[in-house]
């Protein structure tokens, strides 16, 4: 007998497969939800170990808010033709108009909680009974306590604490009529799991991951891309900067860093160094209440 | 870098959060805002300190309550380990909690405060971690700091625990006095206690073997998907897709698909888009097999030379974990990795007493945190190890048919 050791990553990226395989065996209709993010960029990668040479048992699902970065959704479409998987985009903004939905006023107005409406729209449209998605437990504390498989009532609304007891690598993904799962391969992994991971496997992001000069916004010590999606003002400080992305989101709610970092290697560096997390540096949503998302997650959200 | 996982159990006021907090903190795996959120939050209370705790109080709910009601998943890496914590609550209505951390965990630390000493929650919490079979124990004595570091403490709940020890039958145990508070003994060795000759507890946690209840000739993969592309350059291709949960397969191998017995020859292995000779536990790969057999999500497929048991009885260690009730007779969904057949609890021979481990006599129903000794009629004949020699194929769910809830946890014996 002799003994084997393995990285932690070969860990993290096992278990995210085992976890993709049993929604693919328990499920009738699952999708993936794709952002163009690096996180669900890392779901796909990960879905091809666990699937090919086969097809996906799922399509990628975008819920588009019309703000996105143009860099983001180039990739996405561009991703999806390479691997010949299907895609399908809904657009926030039929939402709005079909449902007569209020939009956020203001300066930075997000439609981060309108997506909601759209994804529940989109899994009522296909039938879904389960959603892949690249939520991590360490974004922040109500995650933490989110199961992998995460099940959700008709509203979409989780029920911290009505969540089924998980054992083991052993999940129960059966569901009633109307209600799907959550589910969450990269629960365990952290922001530099993510990042390790990517470097290690090699795998191509959109370019907004890496430094490049932006027209930005300085507000509140964060740098906000000038946009048509922002109202500028008089007074508003406006440069150019050297910047990167951490996270991909809305370009009305996603912060960029100041960074010189144009390689993985480079990225992955200034991530070790950081003293910020990911949520607090660049998400704009997450800093109104403390228990914002804990309130959006009841209520649906991704 | 390898993985550790373990879980921290405790009473409410044992400060197990503030030691996760230590942790996380002096591992540097807090970050500044995430700080300043919590400074933010300690100056809304009393007293002036940050309060670490805070770190891991996930839920509003909890905030409003002061206390944790569910488990929550914590991680921090040092450069010779990434570390998950489960963090399970302490007090008596969450021991389902408390069983859902440890089913994962390699190790669990108990808490102790040292001014108590073993209380009726240290019991309990060390009589799960031997019925969930966690492999190593570290015993942290806290609070240090509020007995003056007294030796003579520390030596006492040793002894104490050390009778829990060897009649629960937890081999490996390991004492550390702390203060979490404080930080002693938790990075480095405090100077208070000099008389302590053992490592500090982050130490420890570092260099622990971790055995990681992989036994490299017990051979087990159970098939979660098959992949099938048929399409016309690969008309042919068959390759079932799972998790290795124990052992080592190599092309070539004789082996079994269970539960019906069809023996045939290991083809091919894929792991990460390659060809390859043999894979181990835990890899994530696909399996060819030489013969044409039928083979679906729920087989198990086994070295020839090693079967698992198979019986459609089944003889359990129960935990029932949902409010309703269990009774004898009652029909369940039973999940034992990716297999899943119809069940009923067939007979409640005895509930055990996890204050005491005493068998009490079974009274008519289960209630929710109980755990009883039952044995179970599966409609097949499921491939199962016992719990206690590979919990990777020991362990069940069990699942209400017409709610969908995990209702139980199965130690199989």
């Amino acid at each position: 007998m002799s003994s084997y050791s393995f990285d932690y990553l070969d860990h993290l990226e096992s278990e995210a497969i085992h976890i993709m395989r049993e929604v693919a065996g328990q499920f009738e209709r699952p999708a993936l939800l794709f952002s163009g993010g690096k996180d669900s960029i890392c779901l796909v990668h990960l879905a091809l170990k666990a699937f090919r040479p086969g097809k996906f048992p799922f399509p990628l699902v975008h819920i588009d808010t019309g703000h996105n970065f143009p860099e983001a959704l180039a990739y996405r479409d561009a991703l999806a033709e390479k691997i010949g998987e299907r895609l399908i985009v809904r657009q926030v903004a039929d939402t709005i108009q079909r449902q007569q939905l209020t939009e956020p006023k203001g300066k930075f107005a997000s439609r981060n909680a309108l997506q909601t409406y759209t994804l529940l729209e989109t899994i009522e449209e296909f039938e879904f009974d389960c959603c892949i998605g690249g939520a991590r437990r360490d974004e922040e504390k109500a995650r933490a306590k989110e199961r992998v498989f995460s099940v959700r009532n008709e509203f979409g609304e989780w029920d911290p604490k009505q969540q089924r007891p998980e054992l083991w690598s052993t999940y129960n993904g059966r569901i009633s009529k109307g209600e799907n799962v959550r589910a969450f391969p990269i629960s365990n992994w952290t922001e530099l799991d993510v990042w390790n991971y990517i470097r290690r496997e090699g795998i191509e992001l959109p370019s907004i991951y890496f430094a490049h000069d932006r027209e930005v916004l300085v507000h509140d010590d964060q740098l906000i891309a000038v946009s048509d999606f922002i109202q500028i003002e008089a007074g508003d400080v406006v440069a150019v900067k050297k910047v990167r992305y951490r996270t991909v989101g809305d370009m009305t709610c996603t912060a960029a860093v100041e960074s010189h970092a144009a390689t993985l290697d480079e990225v992955v560096n200034e991530i070790i160094a950081t003293r910020i997390s990911e949520r607090g540096e660049t998400r704009i949503d997450d800093r109104v209440t403390e228990a914002a998302m804990e309130d959006r997650k009841k209520n649906g959200y991704f | 870098m390898d993985l550790l996982r373990f879980i921290t159990a405790g009473s409410v006021d044992d400060g197990k959060s503030t030691l996760i907090g230590r942790l996380l903190y002096d591992s540097k795996s807090i970050l500044v805002d995430q700080l300043e959120a919590i400074e933010r939050q300690t100056k809304n209370k009393a007293n002036g300190e940050i309060d670490l705790a805070l770190l891991t109080d996930g839920l509003r709910a909890e905030r409003e309550q002061g206390i944790t009601i569910d488990v929550a998943y914590k991680y921090f890496s040092t450069p010779k380990r990434k570390f998950i914590i489960a963090d399970a609550p302490g007090h008596i209505q969450y021991t389902r909690n408390m069983v859902t951390g440890a089913s994962n965990s390699e190790l669990i630390i108990v808490l102790i405060d040292a001014r108590q000493g073993v209380v009726e929650q240290t019991r309990r919490h060390s009589i799960i971690a031997s019925l969930l079979r966690i492999p190593k124990v570290v015993v942290a004595i806290n609070k240090m700091d509020l007995v003056d570091f007294s030796e003579d403490v520390y030596n006492n709940i040793v002894i104490d625990y050390t009778q829990i020890a060897a009649k629960l039958g937890l081999k490996d145990v390991t004492y550390v006095p702390i203060s979490a508070l404080n930080g002693d003994n938790i990075v480095d060795k405090t100077d208070s206690m000099p008389w302590y000759k053992g490592l500090p507890l982050l130490e420890f946690l570092e260099t622990v073997e971790i055995a990681e209840n992989i036994n490299l000739s017990q051979g087990r993969f159970p098939v979660q998907y098959v992949i099938r592309p048929q399409t016309e350059e690969l008309h042919d291709y068959r390759g079932y897709a799972g998790k290795i949960i124990s052992g080592t397969y190599k092309v070539g191998e004789p082996v079994t698909v269970l539960p019906a017995g069809i023996q045939t020859t290991v083809s091919r292995i894929e792991h990460n888009f390659k060809d390859v000779t043999e894979a181990h536990a835990p890899q994530s790969i696909v399996l060819h097999l030489k013969d044409d057999v039928d083979v679906s999500r729920g087989d198990v497929i086994v070295p020839t030379s090693f079967l698992p048991k198979q019986s459609n009885e089944l003889e359990v260690l129960l935990c029932w974990m949902d409010t309703k009730p269990l009774l004898s007779g009652n029909k369940y969904q039973l999940q034992l990795n990716s297999s899943r057949v119809r069940a009923v609890v067939k007979n409640i021979e005895y509930k055990i007493d996890v204050n005491t481990l005493e068998n009490i006599r079974f009274d008519g129903s289960v209630k929710l945190n109980e755990v009883v000794k039952a044995t179970i009629r599966t409609a097949v004949a499921l491939p199962y190890d016992s719990y206690a020699d590979l919990r990777a194929n020991g362990g069940a769910i069990l699942i209400d048919d017409t709610s969908n809830i995990t209702v139980g946890a199965c130690m199989i014996q």
